[in-house]
């Protein structure tokens, strides 16, 4: 296939579908919340009852024009809602209220980097529109006869987010859905959560040959509903338009399903019917206006953002590339660390100490940071420690466990466990003379040239003071002892 | 004709209309003669007209918008009262097969 | 019955002398009701319960001394697809035979919290669609003045019970004449304001961009009373306009002098009954005998009106009449057993043949490759019609023609030729694209002593001077009518 891929060139672009984190829905006052019991989060409105009216939520349209902000495109004065007109059941208005050839906003992009130089992604549009409801096929006595709908997402807002054909490759598309959940994220507009549906990806997939200008044929590839599917669809989708292009086949334009069991995609048979979705303004509701005022007050919200956050760790804290994106691969992480770093005094100690005990233990203990039981200012605390003396490094390690077990503060797990490092010069003179004399072979062996023993003598310093000794203070009387 | 069978049965499909064969020629001339009549429309040029969509009164700026807030919903076997078809709190239709 | 008071001021009269409690009206109304319905089928479900509960409240309100609201006690029906909570609503459909909302329509909300009392719903063509009532599901509805007629539509029940005294006033719907045609064949005064003077919450739509909420009554002076107090701003509908609603009962009883009449003379051109174009012209020699000025104006386009209704109303309607499938609310069809048999059993069973005829043109009119030569078109030509009224305003500040081209016909006399039927609604339809406020008055009766109506139009938000002009009219013609 390699050599395929190099007289082939994938063309992709994609279809995200964000949840805007509203407590209401899009057109109505019922809750947004996941996972309540079917059916009890509706009204006449999302139940789509004859005579109910949408009133559109003035905190998606917020939501909406910050992500589009955030993304570099330009928001619309004014932008207008549209019906899409198809049968499901879980649709109960038989259309769905989008934005057609009105979106709420334009021509953005976002920059990726994957394998070495920054890629722009262009963003076509993003629009708001309002979710279906859930239909539920397995899982009852009569499900092989009866499907089951839930209305409880009816309703909900969404933004969807699409891109140019700017991608070359399942990486570059992976790259860029983590950028832009990323950003998202930082936006506090959408939770992303794709396993409950708060984050749905649908990719546009063709093949050209390299060099070719024109497009290929597309399929339209739904049901990605995670990174890893995203990839491996992906892949397939390439590998078999490849396939059917070198045996002399044609591509159809069709929807095609990704099938997480048979790791392959899909056709879907669909009448052609299915695509007349006879759009038309939606007369209920208003043009939506975003005058200049309101939009400057929404961009006046937006915080720095991953890529200007990365930038700055760097050039402040002279990290590396690496290091500032662990650091801010999530706002919670990179918040956490400044406050430790301000707290400590000490950034460089507390970007090793974040990225390697924090997130290890709470990895382990399957915790985010934002339910650490080590706050910032914690660590703060313990770092201040170390660098002071009062502990050595591997008193900090054993007590960032206690600390993180117990919920306790630093100071009061040293100071009741007497952790406190021993600086004190008569008590580790004392200590050092007792290791001499017993341990003639190896101040013999120290005498004779071998200064590297030396470190076998601290240890024996360290294990007599149960590691409270400070290590350099030892080290400095036991040259003098032996000298 | 404009219209012909398989424009009506196209048409149908769409609004998902079971019709009858006497339906189905009925309606067919009937639309016929309306879309006949509406051909009178094209006497007027306008393409510089902007299209009215809707008959806007003076708003101001989000003032057709809701705040978020909640509302109380309606209970769930008040939600599902009027379903045809209803169990373990859902409305159920026939299995779908298609997707 | 004779003692049942006909109008709002004749009920508080009885009420303040008590000569009747509320209850004893309530009871009395629906007694009276229900047999004159007999005859005339107007009503397709009364509310006996509601009706004696409201009346109650009215009672208690009096016995505790309290101010009445502006209908205490006043017997109202309402329109069957204007929605009541917890009785039945079926929008004159088989599809809703047994459909009871959980909801009350803002309208109706706002007539209770006035004390109107609601003693039943009203008959009407299926989804308020045709001119004669002949297309409810259920049964057609009779003209009290001559049975073998119809008595207009589509709000022919709600016309027919105030005419025929059974309720004092009565809400209808009015799309593209649905109120005011009504209300000339069966000598009522109806009005519809302006587009989104009244909210449409509750109102199950038929075209969203033209469907307004209007009343029924017995005299300008009570339509006055009713708009005032359904009128106004709704959170619950965004096209609800946010624009004072004055008290129009006290701009009644001004004369005529210095305003401006005028008169198109579109509207008197072949195609007009002589008796009725006899009527309205005598009508507008009364207004100018009270001072108005009568001036000949041009509309030009009126006559793609019809045309560009057709499609605007359908399209809309397609889209609107999609939520009923089978799935929350409706009646399902014989022929259920695929999800594809559901819905098209349910809904080609369920509605009737002008519903299904309208559904099939709306959708064919949006349908891919016709949008821009039906649907955009049409929008484009209801501009032209919006700007001729305008344009017309700029020099007059009412407008008179004729309601219908005929008065009351007999049934069946054009239920053949759809397109016939839809060509006699080109006086009022204009008015709806244009989305101006137009009430029908009553001005004379033929030689058959059928009744005929006046329209009069003002400019968008003018329903005060409207209703003071009728209001003069009607005093000024019926006491020419007693000389």
């Amino acid at each position: 296939m390699t050599a395929l891929l190099e007289k082939y060139e994938p063309v992709i672009g994609l279809e995200v579908h964000v949840q805007l984190l509203t407590q209401s829905k899009a057109f109505c006052g019922c809750s947004t919340r996941f996972g309540a019991p079917p059916n009890s989060q509706t009204c006449p409105v999302c139940l789509g009852l004859p005579g109910a009216l949408p009133v559109l939520n003035r905190r998606a349209v917020e939501l909406g024009v910050k992500a589009s902000l955030a993304l570099n495109c330009e928001v619309r004065g004014v932008s207008g809602f549209a019906r899409k007109n198809y049968f499901y059941p879980d649709l109960p208005k038989g259309y769905q209220i989008s934005q057609y050839d009105q979106p709420l906003a334009e021509h953005g992009w976002i920059d990726i980097r994957e394998g070495g130089a920054p890629k722009r992604i262009g963003i076509t549009r993003l629009h708001l529109e309002d979710d279906a409801g859930k239909s539920v096929h397995d899982g009852f006595g009569d499900s092989a006869k009866r499907s089951y709908v839930d209305l409880n997402r009816s309703g909900t807002p969404l933004a969807e987010i699409v891109t140019e054909p700017d991608m070359r490759g399942s990486n570059e598309a992976h790259e860029f859905l983590t950028r832009l959940k990323e950003i998202l994220l930082y936006l506090e507009v959408s939770d992303c959560n794709m396993e409950e549906g708060s984050l749905r990806c649908d990719a546009n997939v063709s093949v050209r040959l390299r060099g070719a200008e024109k497009l290929g044929t597309k399929a339209e590839v739904k049901n990605l509903n995670s990174f890893r599917f995203l990839k491996q669809a992906l892949d397939y989708e390439i590998d078999r338009q490849i396939a059917v292009l070198e045996s002399g086949g044609t591509i159809h334009q069709e929807t095609r399903l990704w099938n997480t069991a048979e790791q392959r995609t899909i056709g879907m048979r669909s009448k052609e019917q299915a695509h007349d979705y006879r759009y038309f303004p939606e007369p209920d509701l208003a043009p939506l206006v975003v005058g200049d005022a309101w939009r400057e007050e929404i961009r006046a919200t937006i915080p720095e953002l991953p890529e200007a956050r990365r930038a700055r760790f760097i050039a402040s804290y002279g990290m590396t590339e690496y290091n500032a994106g662990v650091l801010t691969s999530s706002k919670a992480i990179a918040h956490y660390f400044e406050e430790a770093a301000k707290s400590s005094g000490d950034a460089r100690a507390a970007a090793n100490w974040v990225m390697g005990d924090v997130l290890g233990q709470l990895n382990t203990a399957g915790k985010t940071i934002e339910a650490s039981p080590v706050s910032a200012p914690a660590l703060g605390e313990l770092l201040k420690l170390q660098s002071s003396g009062a502990i050595s490094g591997k008193i900090a390690k054993h007590v960032f466990l206690k600390m993180f077990e117990t919920g306790r503060g630093a100071r009061e797990i040293v100071d009741s466990e007497s952790l406190a490092q021993i600086s004190d010069t008569a008590a580790l003179e004392k200590i050092v003379a007792e290791v001499i004399a017993a341990s003639p072979k190896q101040v013999e062996q120290y005498k004779g040239g071998k200064t590297t023993v030396i470190g076998f003598l601290v240890g024996q310093v360290m294990k007599a003071t149960r590691g409270q000794a400070n290590p350099a203070a030892v080290n400095e009387l036991l040259r003098k002892a032996l000298e | 004709m404009r219209i012909t069978d398989k424009d009506v049965s196209y048409v149908a499909d769409l609004a998902h209309l079971d019709l009858t064969a006497e339906e189905r020629a009925r309606f067919g001339a009937q639309l016929d003669s309306i879309l006949g009549y509406v051909e009178q429309l094209n006497e007027l040029d306008t393409s510089s007209v902007a299209p009215m969509a809707q008959v806007l009164t003076a708003q101001r700026e989000n003032e057709t918008l809701r705040e978020d807030k909640l509302r109380p919903c309606l209970p769930v076997d008040v939600a599902l009262a009027n379903a045809p078809e209803s169990g373990a709190g859902h409305f159920k239709v026939p299995k779908v097969i298609e997707r | 019955m004779s003692s049942l008071p006909k109008t709002i001021d004749a009920v508080r009269a009885a009420l303040a002398a008590k000569q009747m409690s509320a209850r004893e009206l309530a009871q009395a109304a629906l007694i009276n009701a229900e047999a004159t319905d007999t005859n005339i089928c107007a009503f397709l479900t009364f509310s006996p319960e509601r009706a004696l509960a409201a009346a109650d409240r009215v009672d208690a309100s009096l016995a505790r001394g309290e101010k009445l609201g502006a209908l205490a006690g006043v017997p109202v029906a309402i329109k069957d697809v204007i929605v009541t909570k917890g009785l039945r609503t079926t929008c004159g459909s088989k599809i809703l035979e047994h459909y009871v909302p959980p909801y009350d329509a803002t309208a109706v909300e706002k007539l209770e919290a006035a004390g109107a009392v609601i003693i039943g719903k009203t008959n009407c063509d299926e989804f308020a669609m045709g001119s004669s009532t002949e297309n409810s599901g259920f049964f057609p509805t009779r003209n009290p003045r001559d049975l073998s007629r119809v008595p207009g539509g589509s709000s022919g029940g709600s016309a027919a019970a105030v005419a025929a005294g059974m309720c004092v006033a009565a809400l209808g719907t009015d799309t593209g004449g649905s109120i005011r045609q009504p209300a000339s064949f069966c000598g009522t005064v109806g009005m519809m304001g302006t587009y989104g003077r009244v909210s449409r919450y509750g109102l199950a739509a038929f075209a969203s961009s033209l469907d307004h909420i209007g009343p029924f009554t017995n005299n300008v002076k009570d339509c006055a009373t009713v708009m005032g107090v359904i009128s106004g701003r709704d959170p619950m509908d965004s096209t609800s306009a946010a624009v004072d609603v004055p008290d129009y009962v006290t701009l009644l009883g001004k004369n005529l002098h210095g305003i401006k009449i005028g008169v198109p003379r579109e509207y008197f051109a072949e195609g007009l009954d002589a008796e009725v174009g006899a009527a309205v012209e005598r009508g507008i020699d009364t207004l100018r005998k009270l001072g108005a000025e009568i001036r000949e104006i041009h509309l030009a386009h009126t006559r793609y009106a019809v045309a560009t209704y057709y499609l605007i109303a359908t399209a809309e309607a397609s889209s609107n009449l999609a939520r009923y499938d089978g799935v929350r609310y409706t009646s399902r069809g014989p022929q259920a057993g695929t999800l594809a048999e559901m819905y098209r059993s349910t809904r080609g069973a369920g509605f009737g043949q002008e519903v299904k005829r309208r559904i099939m043109l709306g959708t064919y009119a949006l349908s891919a490759g016709y949008y821009d030569a039906y649907y955009l078109k049409a929008q484009k030509v209801r501009t032209l019609i919006a700007r001729d009224f305008e344009e017309a305003f700029r020099h007059v500040d009412l407008i008179v023609t004729p309601v219908s081209p005929f008065p009351a016909f007999k049934l069946g006399e054009k239920a053949a030729d759809p397109l016939e039927m839809y060509l006699s609604d080109i006086y009022t339809i204009t008015a709806s694209l244009a989305g101006i406020p137009g009430l029908s008055v009553p001005c004379g009766e033929t030689q058959a002593r059928l009744s005929i109506g006046m329209q009069m139009l003002a400019k968008h938000f003018d329903e005060g001077r409207l209703l003071a002009a009728a209001h003069a009219f009607e005093t000024a013609s019926t006491a020419e009518r007693r000389q």
